[in-house]
């Protein structure tokens, strides 16, 4: 199902399609259009409108003045080595001045007020009754979404409704961060916006078509920066309201892997990571409860499955480093039971 | 006529006592420049220094663009790319492009307002001097902390540093220490040079020399000067505030005790948008001083350009809050900061169309520095282009921090003030060392130039269209990202190989360079009147003027200048 | 030949250009007066900020008479450069011992305020938000006057040992520049402090 294009700016439309659970293959981490002109929700529409709009003008004032300075530097090059009288010196004119003045600020004025018009849409937009809240909280390196409403607390995948125009249902993100600036980028679905600590700002998007839509932090928030990214899965409202109801009930307590979770509970995971249900309710790491629900681990970087799960948990630098889980120096039995114990948890 | 013209003192300033300079000790020689207080001799200093850094910063690059030929690639640690990114960055801007363009200001004010130094001789050494420390200081933390490997404790937190990555808990050990102080300490000295500018430019100017005659190098230089004091005095002011919360405790920028990261961010671009034009200022200078001469006609408009640059001045410092269109300022912040950025190309276009009807009606000659002006002309249009695309704040929410922005400002750092870095090097070099640059060399040099320079910032454009944030040590291979980053990799290897041929050049012609003559150019400012080199006292006896161009009025006394003006 | 003019006919007026000591002075006041600026205004963004106490209501005083020393102290190097103007070297010299007492008075004074505030009241740059705003914008008022002083000590020195002339006068003048500076300083961090901040 997940079969990128390589449309490059106009990106390609297969890349809103919704992968299915079990077919991983190695490019879906990384495939899909992350591209500004392959617009999918209705900030990153405007923004698409005015952005052509700019680039028009900007065009024609290339065209205009790099084509009177290649005329000029033809017409009046210096042809004959042998003449050496000076051409007639020129000093100015208050009229011409007075021309390229008045029609750049024409320009100006006119650029200023279509972005004017886009920056006052967006940011004071109106915001709906049927709004979903999302909190996010951006870590050292990896993201944190909170649904006050729903009770529901998870990471690095964004999980959000596809919004239907008759009855808009826009995502509002209210977004912070627990320690430096972050900042959160989807290009095909709305301008980023920066997580900033002890400050709250506000951004909403609103996919129509269900899909996977990537993109990554655009702050530089220390060592793994390059390897924050985001997920950010448009959910039909059924398939949304179905995911919710999952991600609501605690942790699964499979029975066949109670070695691992009492590791696990007995270990230092704890202190960082929550498990709902248990004693488990650190909040410096991501929260674990429903961790095997997730495509992805460590923010996108690799993606879920055992194998790579066991070198996170052994040493998570093999794959991310400069993370800030530190190795868990569990012997093979307790790791591959702790590994098991992970993947269970749906 | 030879006799009134000889009495011109502009053109009697052949050195009547030079002498004749025999070989001396190696440490004669050092100890000349180390204590010397001639505004020549410290412009070079500032010149040479500047150009080890470009170096410096130019092989960080490089080392960047290895790391990012392909992605996942493994040339470099993500430590090590971060400490790369900040080095370069901070290496271009406060020790390389702040000390060459004090350079050429020490080394040509002077001689072009008819003076015989700056006005503060001893200042001027003092500045230079703790500049250079901080310069030292900066690359001491490669070696410093734990050595050379993993590039020691070299600062990894951007070279704007945002708070609170640059508190105690985010960044231990002494990385940030080193950035702090080094800039502190070039701040100091850019802030005394500055002021030794202004000093000279004011009171230093030779009899006839009104405001209204000077050339408008001297303008531009004034206009700077005076930028540097009212932006780079908030960055000291900053940085004193981060030493003090990583020295003594305090709160500016903790997060944790109710201090404000946004704080940081103003103070910075407060500093660091006024900066960007602070560095063009000196690459308008050059455009003015050396397109009129190669076109052979006086510049178009000279008030409106005067108008236009202190225009520019004062524009500049209320446009700082583009930078932070994404931090959440609000409507009414983003709406005022987009129409103060867009109104800066008011300006800054009328100075192309002045460039362009100084060329217009002309008869232009394309040797090298005019070359590089061609090249400044059309880089400098589409790097201010592009500016108006960021300046659009919605486009620059998806283009803000991504390759775009990189793309955007290289091209104004380096496809325009670089490039009339370039032409003003090949044309004052002659009066510098009184031989001329090769211009076989010079041509490859700039052709080699241009085409890595487009391979590399033409292409890195669209990457950030594409969603390629910066300062990424690594990427996942996203449709299009890898050929692109590929190409804008191999354009750098160009580009280092241009800059090698211009080094070259710049050795090679100090010896076998062809004689130069007094005024090579034919051209119309006071520097061309007298020896190259100049002699220590720059000129005999002090000229003096009756117009913009005096040299112009001497070699055509049948139609003076100052009939016109 | 003769009949083409090398220089216009028109008589230039004298040429006559600033002090270049008074116009390095201005410049440097410019730089000095955008780096208190940055810290006024972080102390404006912070006030009320702190998150815990103690508070400029509760701890600060107003402090009157150091004030009313340093604005005199202007008027005295006034009178200093007036007199070296006129030749009066010895009243000169007196000047500027006033000069240099009342500002010492002025940072005794700060000194006995920081002290009490960090002993009695607690507070330091540690403290709070307004610790730290307070310490540093006083602190960097006081580092100037440090160094006005110990320039204006320098020049009571050569003044007492006779190495100072009439012709010295645009040097004082100069250096009374920067001193009146500092004073103005004071009044707009006064206001800030103790007037608009408690």
């Amino acid at each position: 199902m997940a079969c990128p294009a390589f449309g490059a700016l106009a990106g390609g439309a297969s890349s809103s399609a919704r992968p299915g659970t079990g077919a991983h293959s190695p490019e879906y981490l990384s495939q899909g259009s992350t591209s500004i002109f392959d617009p999918a929700a209705t900030p990153s529409h405007w923004i698409f409108t005015l952005s052509m709009f700019v680039l028009v003008i900007t065009l024609a004032i290339f065209l205009i003045v790099a084509g009177l300075l290649i005329y000029a530097l033809i017409r009046y090059r210096h042809r004959n080595l042998e003449t050496y009288n000076e051409p007639a010196q020129i000093y100015g004119s208050n009229q011409i001045e007075l021309a390229w003045t008045v029609i750049p600020a024409l320009i100006v004025v006119m650029l200023f007020l279509t972005s004017s018009r886009v920056i006052l849409a967006t940011e004071d937009a109106r915001k709906p009754a049927d709004a979903v809240d999302v909190v996010v909280v951006g870590h050292q390196f990896w993201w944190e979404y909170r649904y006050p409403k729903l009770g529901i607390v998870t990471a690095n995948e964004l999980h959000i409704p596809t919004s239907d125009p008759q009855h808009p249902t826009p995502t509002y993100l209210e977004m912070s961060s627990a320690d430096v600036d972050h900042s959160f980028w989807v290009p095909r679905l709305a301008g980023k916006m920066d997580l900033i600590p002890n400050r709250v700002n506000t951004m909403w998007i609103d996919p129509e078509t269900p899909g996977l839509y990537l993109g990554q932090c655009a702050q530089f928030c220390g060592v793994q920066h390059a390897k924050m990214l985001l997920r950010v899965y448009a959910d039909t409202p059924a398939e949304f309201a179905a995911w919710a109801a999952e991600q609501k009930k605690p942790a699964v307590e499979d029975p066949s892997v109670a070695e691992g979770r009492e590791v696990f509970l007995h270990s230092a995971c704890v202190n960082c990571h929550t498990v709902s249900g248990t004693m488990a309710n650190g909040r410096f790491g991501p929260d674990l409860t429903h961790l095997a629900s997730r495509d992805t681990i460590a923010a996108g970087a690799v993606e879920n499955n055992a194998d790579n799960m066991k070198k996170w948990i052994d040493a998570p630098a093999s794959l991310k480093p400069g993370a800030l889980m530190p190795p868990m120096h569990l012997n093979e039995h307790d790791l591959n039971a702790v590994t098991a114990y992970m993947m269970s948890l749906h | 006529m030879a006799d009134s013209v000889s009495s011109l003192p502009a053109l009697e300033a052949i050195d009547p006592t030079a002498e004749q300079s025999s070989r001396r000790l190696f440490f004669e020689v050092l100890h000349d420049w180390v204590t010397t207080v001639d505004h020549k001799k410290i412009g070079l200093m500032y010149i040479g220094y500047a150009l080890l850094f470009m170096v410096a910063g130019g092989i960080e690059a490089l080392i960047m663009r290895i790391q990012l030929a392909v992605p996942h690639n493994h040339f470099v640690s993500p430590e090590v790319f971060n400490r790369m990114f900040t080095m370069h960055g901070t290496t271009m801007v406060f020790f390389m492009g702040m000390p060459i363009l004090f350079g050429f200001g020490n080394y040509l004010i002077p001689l072009m307002i008819g003076a015989r130094d700056m006005a503060f001789p001893r200042l001027n050494a003092f500045s230079f001097w703790i500049s250079a420390l901080g310069g030292l200081l900066l690359y001491y933390s490669f070696i410093g902390g734990s050595g050379l490997y993993g590039a020691g404790s070299a600062p990894d937190v951007g070279w704007f540093a945002y708070a609170p990555l640059t508190a105690k808990a985010f960044s231990p050990g002494h990385s940030t220490d080193y950035w702090t102080i080094s800039i502190l300490l070039s701040g100091i000295g850019s802030i005394g040079t500055a002021l030794n500018i202004v000093a000279t430019i004011i009171s230093m100017r030779c009899p006839g020399m009104k405001l209204s005659r000077m050339p408008l190098l001297a303008w531009l230089y004034l206009v700077l000067s005076n930028m540097v004091f009212i932006t780079v005095s908030p960055l000291t002011a900053a940085q004193i505030m981060l030493m003090l919360d990583r020295y003594a405790g305090s709160h500016f920028f903790d997060t944790q005790a109710g201090g404000s990261a946004v704080l940081w961010i103003h103070f910075f671009w407060i500093f660091g948008h006024p900066e960007v034009y602070i560095l063009v200022m000196p690459a308008f200078a050059f455009m003015n001083e050396i397109i009129p001469v190669f076109s052979r006609k006086a510049i178009f408009g000279y008030p409106a350009m005067v108008a236009a640059s202190v225009g520019i001045g004062f524009v500049s410092m209320s446009v700082w809050a583009h930078h932070m269109f994404t931090v959440g300022m609000g409507a009414g912040a983003n709406v005022f900061f987009v129409l103060s950025s867009m109104v800066v190309a008011i300006p800054t276009g009328i100075k192309i169309f002045n460039w362009l009807a100084t060329i217009w009606g002309g008869k232009v000659r394309f040797a090298s520095p005019m070359l590089f002006s061609v090249g400044f002309l059309f880089q400098f249009l589409i790097a201010g282009l592009t500016g108006i695309m960021l300046a659009a704040a919605p486009f620059d929410w998806q283009l803000n921090n991504s390759y775009f922005v990189v793309a955007h400002f290289h091209y104004v750092l380096v496809g325009g003030i670089l490039f009339a870095f370039f032409a003003a090097f090949y044309y004052w070099y002659p009066k510098v060392t009184g031989r001329m640059m090769n211009e076989r060399l010079a041509k490859w040099h700039f052709w080699l130039m241009v085409f890595g320079f487009h391979m590399t910032f033409d292409f890195m454009h669209i990457p950030g269209l594409l969603g390629m944030p910066r300062r990424v040590y690594t990427y996942e291979p996203r449709p299009g990202w890898e050929i692109l980053n590929l190409i804008v990799s191999i354009g750098a290897i160009f580009q280092a190989i241009a800059v090698l041929l211009f080094v070259i050049n710049l050795i090679r012609s100090n010896y076998k360079g062809d004689i130069a003559g007094n005024d090579p150019w034919d051209a119309w400012t006071l520097e061309w009147s007298t020896a190259s080199p100049p002699p220590v006292y720059n000129f005999a006896s002090t000229p003096v003027v009756y117009s913009r161009r005096p040299l112009w009025d001497i070699k055509h006394p049948e139609d003076p200048d100052w009939n016109y003006e | 030949m003769s009949t083409i003019p090398i220089t216009p006919d028109v008589a230039e007026e004298p040429w006559v250009l600033p002090d270049r000591g008074t116009v390095g002075m201005v410049c440097l006041i410019v730089a000095e007066s955008a780096i208190f600026l940055i810290f006024v205004v972080a102390y404006i963004f912070y006030m009320g900020q702190s998150l815990g106490g103690p508070t400029p209501q509760q701890v600060l005083q107003l402090p009157i008479f150091i004030t009313v020393c340093l604005l005199s102290s202007s008027l005295t190097l006034h009178w200093a450069v007036a007199a070296l103007r006129k030749s009066k070297i010895g009243a000169c010299a007196a000047w500027l011992a006033a000069t240099v007492a009342l500002g010492t008075i002025f940072l005794v004074g700060t000194g006995m305020e920081w002290h009490h505030l960090i002993y009695v009241d607690g507070l330091s740059i540690r403290t709070n938000l307004f610790g730290t705003t307070f310490y540093s914008l006083i602190g960097l008022h006081a580092t100037h006057v440090v160094v006005g002083l110990a320039m204006l000590l320098m020049a009571l020195v050569f003044a007492l040992t006779g190495h100072v002339k009439e012709e010295h006068a645009h040097r004082l003048d100069v250096l009374a520049l920067y001193w009146h500076f500092v004073d103005a300083v004071w009044v707009v961090v006064f206001t800030v402090v103790y007037v608009l901040g408690r």
